[in-house]
């Protein structure tokens, strides 16, 4: 021990010039980690938030007992959405860098955590998303061309020009509003779980919250309020390792896992490769069964890795090794699944290839469709009257007033090409 | 008609809501075995259970997070926030989401909770029990922002409040819970049992949101306030002499400017009271869509009557807190300028 006080300051295993270290990251083999019964107390599966469940192995064989019932057919589905994702995502963040829209987030490596997630969930269950979970949108049936309209702000953006690109939503398809504050949603989800209990309802509620806003009061609100009222409600934090600049360390990810933040309150934590779409699920289904049947919220960490920049913003190279993606022990879900449906005899590089030219052909359709209801420079344009729509259910009075003097000093279409 | 004070005003509002509509439900800090710490939710967990009157954990934001999420899910959600000073931590969960959430996803999901809170000095809170924050809420877009002054209208507007689908703050001003306080601490308190504020029908009835009410007409003078200045505004204006039009603006935003304008417009001489700090104050706003509105009728500059921009010191509560004497001089000065 020193004789005296010392600030910590956590500096990340690998910086740009450096040799990608992983060694931080404590794995257990495929395998190795018991499945406990979705009754068991707290208290005495605590060995979940440590561990880590693993269903794929280094063979690409599915072992142990978090194995899922999950056929083949339903694999390559799973497959083709994760790849569905990842070129939807290279395709719109083309196109940010070609100036067409304003900002992009790309879900490069984390693919597995809304697919299989999306997957394990009921229709009814609610999503309260964040801002890296486009899979979920699209797995639950949000059209690309509508996504693709959010981000170009036209006029059939569903949010007409009010939000960020890719702050989506979907009454439809029970998925929330991404808010833009980060962690904001953890409460909601609480509430909204709590609120079906009330009501007397199973469905649950899911939220997904990134390791650098579990830092955020809103996290610690939330799991207090799950834990109290033993909420139906999965609290997911995806540990991709980086927040922009700033590595799991600075939200105090150090010396416990992340899954582990709910043990002091009684909510079971587990900890599961999150690149693993098979265990992702399995671990996912553990949860809702449990949240389903009065078990209250389940923590879950899906220890990944974010493969691009924290978005169009920020120029990775400058915080973090060049080749740490390659290096990541846990590799990339969609590679993984891929290896796994091969070695099984369900899949083939040809299919693979064939899928991707596929996928990359329904998203450039999408973008050619998305571009016939406007674009940042080409009509038609939203009327920007509407922004005085919505602020209030019923619209008063000094803003009317305010809109029609609008109109009166910006012109019609607020200043636009006439 | 039965005689309520403010508090058994408010419990009865939410009796007649929470009794009409099982989607309401009350959550807080102490608002179910307990009854609230100023006893508003008294009795409606033995009524209602306790997943429909619900104890929160201390987290502000918390309780407006989580009330937000029931909202989406369909309830009705009435959050108490124990005293207007404990509302920060909840704060970017109303402004950041509550507010807004109905504009962001163009009306697709919105959450009508009603945050009612008590707020206000006179009662010996010091600076963390006795603060009015109305103006920070009322400069946010897409909340309704709302302060009755009295017993009918507290439960009319809380009614409207919760039964409306837009996110409500709802201020309490605990000094005139148990009656209508002039402003002069020397003099005894008076309880509600003979205003005629103060008679309060048991059943269901609504006070618009949106609209300012005239508690007395005048000729020379206008006094625009809410809250407890209303009382001490009476009081104050009775001892003068001044003929003075008073008028409570009861819902602070959206505001009803027209009622202020033409009340100006009559008397040409506007004071504006309010016991929040002045600087930034909602007498700031109030001050320039009046001078907007009135420019040419007006015969005086005018006037405002606040709290001190200091914090709310407990030993120095009445030189601090607009009383009678600060809102008397007020008046006398407006009237002095020929």
């Amino acid at each position: 021990m020193n004789k005296k006080s010392r600030l910590h300051i956590p500096r990340p295993s690998a910086r740009p010039g450096d040799k990608p270290d992983f060694g931080y990251l404590d794995l257990s083999p495929a395998g190795s980690v018991d499945k406990p019964s979705i009754d068991s107390r707290t208290r005495d599966i605590e060995y979940l938030s440590s561990g880590l469940v693993r269903v794929l192995d280094d063979d690409h064989a599915a072992i142990g007992p978090w194995v899922p019932d999950l056929d083949a057919g339903k694999l390559q589905i799973a497959l083709r959405w994760m790849m569905l994702n990842r070129v939807f995502d290279k395709r719109m963040w083309q196109i940010q860098r070609q100036g067409r829209i304003s900002f992009y987030m790309e879900a490069a490596g984390e693919e597995a955590v809304s697919i299989a997630q999306g997957m394990a969930l009921r229709p009814g269950d609610m999503c309260f998303p964040s801002y890296r979970n486009q899979g979920l949108y699209m797995y639950r049936g949000v059209k690309l061309v509508d996504m693709m309209c959010q981000c170009l702000s036209n006029t059939r953006d569903m949010c007409k020009g009010r939000q960020l690109p890719i702050m989506y939503h979907s009454a439809k398809a029970n998925m929330f509003s991404i808010s833009g504050n980060l962690g904001t949603q953890y409460p909601h989800a609480v509430g909204w779980a709590m609120a079906s209990a009330i009501k007397g309802e199973d469905h649950i509620a899911a939220t997904w919250v990134g390791d650098g806003a579990t830092a955020e009061a809103d996290f610690h609100h939330a799991i207090t309020f799950a834990a109290v009222y033993q909420a139906p409600v999965i609290l997911n934090i995806v540990n991709n390792q980086w927040a922009i600049s700033t590595f799991q360390g600075f939200a105090g990810g150090e010396r416990r896992p992340f899954a582990a933040r709910g043990l002091g309150l009684g909510i079971p934590g587990i900890r599961v490769d999150g690149n693993d779409l098979l265990a992702v699920y399995s671990t996912t289904l553990w949860a809702a069964d449990r949240a389903r049947r009065g078990g209250g919220p389940t923590m879950i960490e899906l220890v990944t890795y974010r493969g691009g920049a924290h978005s169009t913003s920020d120029d990775p190279t400058k915080y973090r090794p060049k080749d740490e993606w390659s290096e990541f022990p846990l590799g990339d879900p969609i590679e993984r699944l891929k290896q796994h449906l091969i070695a099984e005899g369900h899949w083939s590089d040809a299919r693979h290839e064939q899928l991707e030219e596929e996928l990359k052909a329904e998203v450039l359709a999408a973008w050619k469709e998305a571009q016939q209801y406007g674009t940042m420079t080409e009509g038609p344009f939203l009327d920007p009257s509407t922004m005085f729509d919505d602020v209030y259910a019923e619209t008063p009075h000094h803003l009317e007033s305010q809109r029609r003097r609008m109109i009166k000093v910006e012109g019609a279409n607020g200043g636009g090409d006439t | 008609m039965p005689q309520m004070n403010m508090i058994e005003a408010i419990r009865s509002g939410l009796d007649v809501v929470m009794d009409k509509d099982p989607g309401v439900v009350v959550l807080g800090e102490d608002v179910g075995y307990f009854g609230g710490v100023f006893r508003c939710t008294d009795g409606l967990q033995r009524k209602y259970g306790e997943h429909r009157v619900i104890d929160a954990p201390i987290a502000e934001g918390g309780i407006v997070g989580a009330a937000i999420g029931m909202g989406v899910n369909g309830l009705r959600p009435v959050a108490e926030i124990q005293f207007a000073d404990y509302i920060y931590p909840g704060f970017d969960q109303i402004v950041s989401e509550l507010a807004r959430l109905r504009y962001r996803t163009c009306g697709e999901f919105f959450s009508p909770v009603t945050i009612r809170t008590p707020c206000g000095g006179g009662i010996r809170g010091g600076q963390t029990h006795s603060q009015s924050p109305e103006a920070i809420f009322a400069h946010v877009s897409g909340i309704v922002t709302v302060m009755p002054s009295n017993p009918y209208d507290a439960k009319g507007l809380l009614i409207s409040s919760i039964e409306s689908d837009d996110p409500v703050v709802f201020f309490e001003p605990k000094r005139i819970y148990n009656g209508p306080f002039d402003g002069d601490p020397e003099r005894p308190a008076v309880s509600w049992a003979s205003h005629p504020k103060g008679e309060v029908p048991d059943g269901h009835y609504t006070v618009p949101i949106g609209k300012a009410d005239v508690v007395r007409e005048g000729s020379e003078l206008t006094i625009i306030t809410y809250g407890t200045l209303v009382h001490v505004a009476v009081a104050a204006a009775a001892e003068t002499g001044v003929d003075a039009e008073i008028i409570d603006i009861r819902t602070i935003s959206p505001l009803d400017i027209g009622t202020l304008a033409d009340s100006v417009n009559k008397t040409g001489r506007c004071m504006i009271a309010h016991e929040a700090t002045r600087f930034g104050g909602f007498g700031a706003e109030l001050a320039a869509r009046v001078q907007k509105e009135c420019f040419w009728n007006l015969e005086a500059p005018i006037g405002r009557i606040a709290g001190w921009d200091t914090p709310y010191p407990h030993a120095f509560e009445w030189q601090y807190f607009p009383g009678k004497r600060r809102m008397m001089a007020g008046i006398q000065s407006m009237m002095s300028v020929e």
